[in-house]
């Protein structure tokens, strides 16, 4: 079975957002750009399922700027197979990156899609639903664990309180939560094979998909500041602080 | 037309969140309903009828929504949709599992996690785990849209609408609960506490945690964790505050080990009140908590402890 694994390329995780002047978005020039990590561990868990013979392929997909080849060959260099870049500029929203993959699946025929639960840049949070319902195919969103039969899946969901788990028919979409699995970093022998690995490149026409976003951003602004308060030695004076403030 | 808040609650009682969801609907500007889907739950429903601003409650009773899965409330929402002009959903893991993919069967874009209705066509939601403020505008057509429920405030239980019953939709069969396991706590629920006392990587163990509970149950808190204590295992990941756990905004939100890394701050800083222990006097955490006490953390909520004992707080 193809596992088909959408990846994003985002302002890394470590790095200190700044929200341009002009409120037009935030800044992202010369910023270090990363995979999604919830798409790392996607990608980790599909590469999982290949070595344990219950994947054939492993494709990873991006929609983005040229750039994001990076993002696809870190994926192939973690032991994906093969990769979609699927070429844009500007934003793209959830809804126009999940008709892409749409098609994409179409072409493909994925058993499973594993996508990241959200990407930490617009932290929308859709993509893997909205793919999902366009494809007419179950999901189980949040996965914690995920144990891949034949025509089905079994998979423990990470849900307000606790966990759940769900079965889902194939093909299905799976979007990974952070206890998933750890995500392996690539040695450098399969970083320089990653190198040789084809990557496809297509543009959103290619699928018949107008990536126009729907939604007008009116602008980005810097959110509230909060101010540091007193920092105090003992716990009587901490005690004290608390009850001033009438929270205790 | 109206609007369509999508109930969240476990067929006895109406969660907290939807009550929110109602405040942010009613700022919408026309009708708000209410669908309450789930088996035997005519207690929800009620609840839900009572909140000031709901006109209609719309409950779908039928063992196929005993534990709603994100296909069968598809089918259900889109067989409603056609009367309302938006849909929301409070964003807990419930409705963010559902409402991408009824988004997606309208052929409309989702506005997810809305802080603030600025008009009834242009709300605030934060982007960048919070580090930056988004203003955007839906367009024409329907509006589906999850709702942060710690920016808004319950709606009071001063209504009296009217309930009707629906039947179920087409069971698409495609997916299957099997069973969840809750964590069983006497303690409130992390998301609608008044109080939150959370842990880092500074606890050192799952043991440490433990006098982080005697605390909270003396507070009568919620126990929270930053992602590095979840990480290294000290806590199950459901008590996880930011970006990828839980966003909370308690009255006091108490951090203890806790460095004040920006994707925690992200899950906890529209808290009213922070107060941080910590024994690194430069931990970020003191740059926006209210109340700081620099002190050996496992000495000072010992001697917390005590003194809270004492005074039978």
């Amino acid at each position: 079975m193809k596992v088909l694994v959408p990846v994003k390329r985002v302002i890394d995780y470590n790095v200190k957002v700044r929200v341009k002047a002009d409120q037009t978005g935030v800044d992202l020039a010369n910023v270090k750009m990363s995979m999604n990590p919830f798409d790392e561990i996607a990608v980790e868990e599909a590469v999982r399922l290949k070595e344990k013979g219950k994947a054939s392929e492993v494709i990873a997909v991006s929609i983005g700027p040229a750039q994001a080849s990076e993002t696809i060959r870190t994926a192939l260099a973690m032991g994906a197979d093969r990769g979609i870049l699927v070429k844009t500029e500007g934003e793209v929203e959830p809804l126009a990156v999940a008709k892409i993959l749409k098609a994409i699946c179409d072409a493909e025929k994925p058993g499973l899609v594993i996508a990241g639960k959200q990407a930490i840049d617009d932290d929308a949070g859709q993509t893997g639903q909205m793919l999902a319902a366009l494809n007419g195919w179950p999901q189980a969103t949040f996965a914690h664990r995920l144990e891949l039969g034949e025509t089905s899946a079994k998979v423990e969901r990470e849900i307000d309180g606790g966990l759940q788990t769900v079965e889902v028919r194939l093909p299905a979409v799976v979007t990974t939560d952070l206890r998933l699995n750890e995500p392996r970093y690539a040695s450098l022998p399969n970083i320089m094979k990653a190198k040789k690995k084809p990557i496809d490149e297509k543009t959103p026409a290619d699928y018949g998909v107008d990536v126009t976003p729907r939604l007008k951003v009116l602008k980005v602004s810097e959110p509230p500041k909060r101010q540091g308060g007193v920092k105090v030695k003992t716990v009587d004076e901490f005690l004290a602080k608390l009850r001033e403030a009438g929270v205790l | 037309m109206a609007t369509l808040v999508i109930a969240e609650h476990d067929n006895k009682l109406l969660k907290d969140a939807t009550a929110k969801t109602v405040t942010a609907a009613s700022q919408l500007g026309t009708g708000v309903h209410v669908l309450v889907a789930g088996h035997n739950c005519g207690a929800v429903a009620e609840a839900a009828a009572k909140l000031a601003g709901v006109e209609k409650v719309i409950v779908a009773d039928d063992a196929l929504y005993l534990k709603p899965l994100a296909e069968t409330m598809e089918t259900l929402i889109l067989s409603l949709a056609g009367k309302y002009d938006a849909i929301l959903a409070s964003a807990t893991t419930n409705g963010k599992n559902i409402l991408p993919r009824v988004a997606a069967k309208l052929d409309t874009p989702q506005i997810s996690e809305i802080i603030k209705v600025v008009t009834p066509d242009t709300f605030e939601r934060p982007i960048y785990a919070g580090n930056a403020i988004q203003t955007v505008q839906a367009g024409a057509g329907k509006k589906v849209i999850s709702v942060r429920t710690t920016a808004f405030k319950p709606a009071e239980p001063t209504g009296s609408a009217a309930i009707e019953k629906v039947a179920a939709a087409r069971d698409p069969g495609t997916s299957k609960f099997l069973g969840e396991e809750l964590s069983k706590s006497e303690r409130p629920e992390l998301t609608s506490a008044k109080i939150v006392i959370a842990g880092g990587r500074g606890m050192q163990s799952a043991e440490n945690f433990k006098l982080l509970e005697k605390i909270a149950d003396k507070l009568r808190a919620a126990v929270g964790a930053s992602r590095a204590a979840v990480d290294a295992g000290f806590v199950p990941n459901d008590y996880q505050v930011g970006q990828t756990g839980k966003v909370v905004a308690p009255d006091l939100y108490i951090a203890v080990g806790i460095s004040g890394a920006i994707q925690h701050l992200a899950g906890m800083k529209d808290s009213k009140v922070i107060a941080a222990i910590n024994k690194d006097e430069e931990a970020p955490i003191f740059q926006i908590a209210d109340v700081g006490l620099v002190a050996d953390l496992f000495l000072a909520i010992r001697e917390m402890e005590e003194k809270l004992t004492e005074l039978g707080t």
